[in-house]
């Protein structure tokens, strides 16, 4: 217990370094272009993936679940629709990403941290948290909100094509349940989840990264934490958040 | 000017500097020798602020380093080049870019002039033709020398260097050795370097300190060190039989 309130201390004291101004900005947006590319460009390949087969099936759960006349298939449409865009497009997809982005956060500043090069960084005078953590935040932040929207399209697209080759439901009447009924707030909400999840993604695991000490074990170990931590800050925070965006 | 008065730290309850003070000054490489483990490295990382002091001053010339806050250190951290044991060269830029770095970092150059002081310290190591590879691709003393090179990048008035030599061949640490010295003076530097090679002692030992179990036992230059009565020193520095023939052979002198 102790240690959880000393690491939660020292979690914020972190982020009060990450968010000191920053020294130099030139070399600040150089390294934020950077980490767009690999955190934000490399992620769209699996968001796609992991879209098209959850619209898949979530489609066809709807439709064997509601094999019942007095239902009119184009509710096969509306509840994948939903699903996608409440739950599934935000935050399976945040916990995808705390799985890719979050142990490659933390394996890469703690090795930062194991072999020296943190130090070097402070010993040249630069606020090495800062430097490190604030353009992976801001990059994840810029960029995640693509990611849920591409989840979003993808993951409909790959439930109307599973929902029409299972011949559970016409293009028609697909069509006509997703835009059954559309409350555009839904998206709204489902993107201010994802900048939470994404800014967790990243703080959580570079804390994770930042204080690691010893060797290469202590580094994997590390990332483990990192994946593990954040995922369940992320279920956490979708409990709260839903309750404060949704009631 | 560095003074270290009366450091001491711990790790956990473990005593590793116990009451150490020492002067290093300019224009001299002075070393810190003792056994693995003896806490040399600890030492420095004190001396340069990366470990927080138990007890004890840290003064850089007339300002008392050991008290001054974040952005206080790093007005003197400007001025620190460093070279860590194990390099610490930064993974994901290349030769040309770890060197730039704190050029990028710190000055206003244009990036011709930027390019031109780049390729001047490497040259200075004897690095070329390899600014475009990656640390990864290096080997052990070509990462030490462009470490080098960055930490003189920004013409530093404090160079501070961890085992400069281990795991190099005798010829490449005596190149390292001398190019260290050779900055030293003419940059007017203050140079401190750990080490536990007696060649380099021997070479450079303007001015030694000898640190056993995280004590400073012994304080002299390269020449009254052979002739030193110290005994823990001089298990250390006569380890091996030439060494004990070379002490025989000057104390007869
Ligand atoms: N972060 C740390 N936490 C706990 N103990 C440490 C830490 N760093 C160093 N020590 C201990 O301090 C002692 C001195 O270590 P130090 O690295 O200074 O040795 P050294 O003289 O540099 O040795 P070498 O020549 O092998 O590099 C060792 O016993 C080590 O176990
Ligand atoms: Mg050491």
């Amino acid at each position: 217990m102790f240690r959880f309130i000393s690491g939660f201390g020292s979690y914020w004291l972190l982020l009060a370094k990450v968010f000191a101004r920053p020294e130099k900005h030139s070399i600040y947006y150089r390294q934020t272009m950077k980490e767009l590319v690999s955190l934000g460009l490399r992620s769209i390949g699996i968001t796609t993936i992991i879209s098209f087969f959850m619209g898949a099936v979530i489609t066809l759960q709807t439709a064997y679940n509601t094999e019942n006349p007095i239902y009119p298939t184009y509710l096969i449409g509306l509840g994948c629709r939903d699903a996608i865009i409440l739950e599934f497009s935000s935050t399976i997809v945040a916990l995808i990403l705390a799985g890719k982005v979050g142990s490659s956060i933390a394996s890469e500043i703690g090795t930062m941290r194991v072999t020296e090069q943190i130090d070097a960084l402070e010993l040249m005078g630069v606020n090495s948290a800062s430097y490190l953590i604030l353009p992976k935040v801001i990059a994840t932040l810029v960029f995640n909100p693509f990611l849920t929207l591409i989840s979003i399209v993808v993951g409909i697209v790959g439930g109307w094509i599973a929902g029409t080759a299972a011949g559970v439901i016409t293009t028609q009447d697909f069509i006509y349940g997703i835009q059954y009924a559309f409350i555009p707030y839904y998206i709204t909400y489902s993107l201010i989840k994802t900048l939470f999840f994404a800014f967790i993604i990243t703080t959580v695991s570079a804390f994770q990264g930042y204080y690691v000490e010893g060797g290469s074990l202590e580094v994997g170990r590390a990332s483990t934490k990192a994946v593990v931590y954040s995922s369940v800050t992320i279920l956490l925070f979708n409990v709260i958040l839903t309750q404060l965006l949704l009631s | 000017m560095i003074r270290a008065e009366n450091i001491s730290k711990s790790f956990a309850g473990r005593e590793v500097l116990k009451n150490i003070s020492a002067t290093f000054e300019p224009g001299k490489t002075n070393l810190i020798i003792g056994k693995s483990g003896s806490g040399k490295t600890v030492f420095l990382k004190c001396i340069v602020g990366l470990l927080e002091i138990d007890e004890g001053k840290i003064w850089y010339g007339d300002t008392l380093f050991s008290k001054l806050d974040f952005t206080g250190k790093k007005e003197i951290r400007k001025e620190m080049g460093m070279l860590f044991q194990g390099s610490a060269l930064f993974d994901s830029m290349t030769v040309e870019e770890n060197v730039r770095f704190p050029l990028d970092m710190f000055t206003r150059m244009s990036e011709e002039e930027k390019l031109e002081r780049v390729n001047f310290c490497l040259q200075r190591v004897n690095i070329v033709n390899s600014n475009s590879l990656f640390p990864a691709e290096l080997s052990g003393g070509m990462r030490k020398r462009v470490a080098i090179a960055r930490a003189i990048a920004l013409k530093p008035r404090y160079l501070f260097c961890d085992e400069p030599n281990s795991g190099l061949d005798p010829k490449t640490s005596i190149v390292i050795d001398e190019l260290i010295k050779e900055i030293t003076v003419e940059l007017n530097m203050t140079t401190i370097v750990n080490t536990h090679d007696m060649n380099s002692v021997m070479e450079n030992g303007e001015k030694i300190i000898f640190i056993e179990e995280g004590e400073k036992c012994w304080e002299g230059c390269k020449t009254e060190i052979l002739k030193s009565d110290c005994k823990i020193l001089n298990d250390f520095v006569f380890a091996n039989s030439l060494a004990k023939q070379l002490k025989a052979s000057s104390l007869e002198e």
